[in-house]
């Protein structure tokens, strides 16, 4: 934590981390669009009740994304006073992409996103399952069958899906550069892997987030 | 050859020493050959001013020949100015054209405070070498055979590509985060891809690291600018390879 190089690992450690999260929580995510969400509710009902995802996994994750955006913050913020004079003249899109240049800008609307989808899905799961004490995931008495319904519910309002594809699209913009970064961030680069490394980057940076957008389309336009 | 010239419109960066606050003064200059180095252009500018009975503008220089480093200047937005893999004193006029306004300031970073005008201190770059960049040899009486110890020709060749920076501090220029880790990375690489600079290695990566975050420059965040500013054309591979150096060496 004390080098500069340190501070860059962990960060990349914690953007790794993040990718395969999203993954994760992308094909569970898929699943609702098959059948009616048979898979997607025993799937959610699993991740929602097992005490070690719940305990463990959930924690780990939330210290993740915390760490990411605070490290992420605090070395913008170092960044800036490494060059405390600006230049009158600058075209920094001359020698490196918009993504690279604006991670913290793309960084934050995630952020932002986060805040909305955490209002959307985890403060409800938690008020139904630890303050209303009700484990069931239970609809109209049926164990384990709600996660699909409110899944559904929150894709009605045709605000929500703007906002939702939207920040799909600044999750994008931050792997585009991200993906790869980290592999360089670790030390994991030469002239041999780099293509490839780049490759698979552009191929996740673009299909995770598109696979997102199809989600919540899929569920607007078939409840219209 | 064709002696096109031209009138140019300057904005230069003006400060009187590093205390004073500075600000872009605006000179015209007229005749400037195509052919001139940018240094050139200067050199007519200065002359004029002196002329004038102005006070001349401070810019550093010495070998005109891109290899010393010493030429810096943040041109029209960009380190050493529009033209790549080439040095302030190596870029010509011709990358100009006639009426053109061009904005000079020094390289900035906090890193690399202003003496005067477009003059900066480039020193923390030596300290940073003196922490580290070096092997130690006993040179005293016998002296050793260079080609005594065997080394692969492509770890010979990328040790030499990485041999090549000549720390002007473009890299630094050019990061959105005044990050200097093109160049201490090119330095770490140079001893570190040879079997005479393994000895130290450990010592030397994390003793280099630890002073160019001392001088104040920004962390790295990949962009690459520095990569693509760089009048040598040292890869980003070698911040790669300075990663794994210390990854290994804070492991050990
Ligand atoms: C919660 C909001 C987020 C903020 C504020 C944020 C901010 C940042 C910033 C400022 C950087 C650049 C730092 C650097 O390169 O040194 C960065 C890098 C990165 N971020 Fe994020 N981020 C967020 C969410 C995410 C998410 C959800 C993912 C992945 C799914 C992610 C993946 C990455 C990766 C892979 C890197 C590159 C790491 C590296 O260069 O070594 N980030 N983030
Ligand atoms: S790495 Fe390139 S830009 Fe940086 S100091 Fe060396 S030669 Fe100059
Ligand atoms: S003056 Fe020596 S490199 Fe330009």
């Amino acid at each position: 934590m004390k080098t500069s190089i340190a501070r860059k690992v962990l960060m990349a450690l914690s953007g790794f981390f993040l990718i395969v999260f999203l993954l994760q929580h992308f094909i569970i995510n898929f699943t609702s669009v098959f059948g009616h969400g048979e898979t997607f509710n025993s799937l959610s009902h699993f991740m929602g009740t097992s005490p070690m995802v719940q305990f463990v996994a959930q924690p780990i994750l939330i210290f993740g994304v915390i760490f990411h955006l605070a490290m992420g913050m605090y070395l913008e913020a170092q960044n800036n006073k490494a060059r405390n004079v600006k230049y009158v003249m600058n075209k920094p899109g001359e020698n490196a992409s918009w993504m690279s240049r604006n991670m913290i800008i793309t960084g934050v609307m995630i952020l932002l996103f986060l805040g909305l989808h955490f209002y959307d899905f985890w403060i409800p799961e938690i008020k139904t399952k630890f303050i209303d004490g009700d484990m069931s995931g239970a609809l109209n008495g049926v164990e384990g069958t709600r996660y699909f319904h409110e899944l559904q519910h929150k894709f009605v309002d045709v605000w929500r899906v703007i906002i939702y594809c939207l920040s799909f699209v600044f999750l994008s913009l931050h792997l585009l550069h991200g993906f790869q970064s980290a592999f360089q961030s670790v030390g994991f680069r030469n002239h041999k892997y780099l293509p490839t490394i780049k490759k698979l980057g552009n191929l996740y940076a673009v299909l995770i987030p598109a696979g997102f957008i199809f989600i919540a389309l899929f569920h607007y336009l078939t409840q219209l | 050859m064709s002696d096109k010239t031209m009138n140019l419109t300057l904005k230069i960066w003006r400060q009187k020493d590093a205390k004073s606050k500075g600000k872009m003064e605006t000179y015209p200059v007229t005749g400037i050959s195509e052919h001139m180095s940018f240094l050139e252009m200067l050199d007519v500018l200065n002359e004029q001013l002196v002329v004038e009975g102005k006070e001349p503008v401070e810019f550093d220089h010495d070998c005109r020949e891109g290899i010393c480093g010493m030429c810096s200047l943040h041109i029209n937005g960009e380190a050493h100015g529009p033209d790549r893999r080439v040095t302030t004193c190596q870029l010509h006029m011709r990358m100009f054209k006639d009426g053109e306004t061009i904005y000079i300031e020094p390289f900035r970073a906090k890193g690399f405070p202003v003496v005067k005008d477009l003059v900066v201190d480039r020193s923390a770059f030596d300290r940073i070498q003196h922490a580290g960049g070096f092997v130690s040899v006993n040179t005293s009486g016998n002296t050793i055979d260079a080609n005594a110890i065997p080394v692969p020709k492509d770890d010979a060749d990328e040790a030499f590509n990485a041999a090549t920076c000549i720390g002007c501090g473009a890299c630094v220029a050019s990061c959105k985060n005044a990050s200097a880790m093109l160049f201490v990375s090119a330095k770490v690489s140079q001893f570190s891809l040879l079997p005479q600079g393994k000895v130290e290695a450990k010592d030397r990566v994390m003793k280099m690291v630890k002073q160019m975050d001392l001088e104040g420059f920004g962390n790295c965040t990949n962009t690459g600018a520095c990569e693509v500013e760089c009048p040598k054309g040292i890869s980003l591979d070698n911040i790669a390879r300075m990663n794994r150096e210390y990854l290994k060496a804070s492991l050990k």
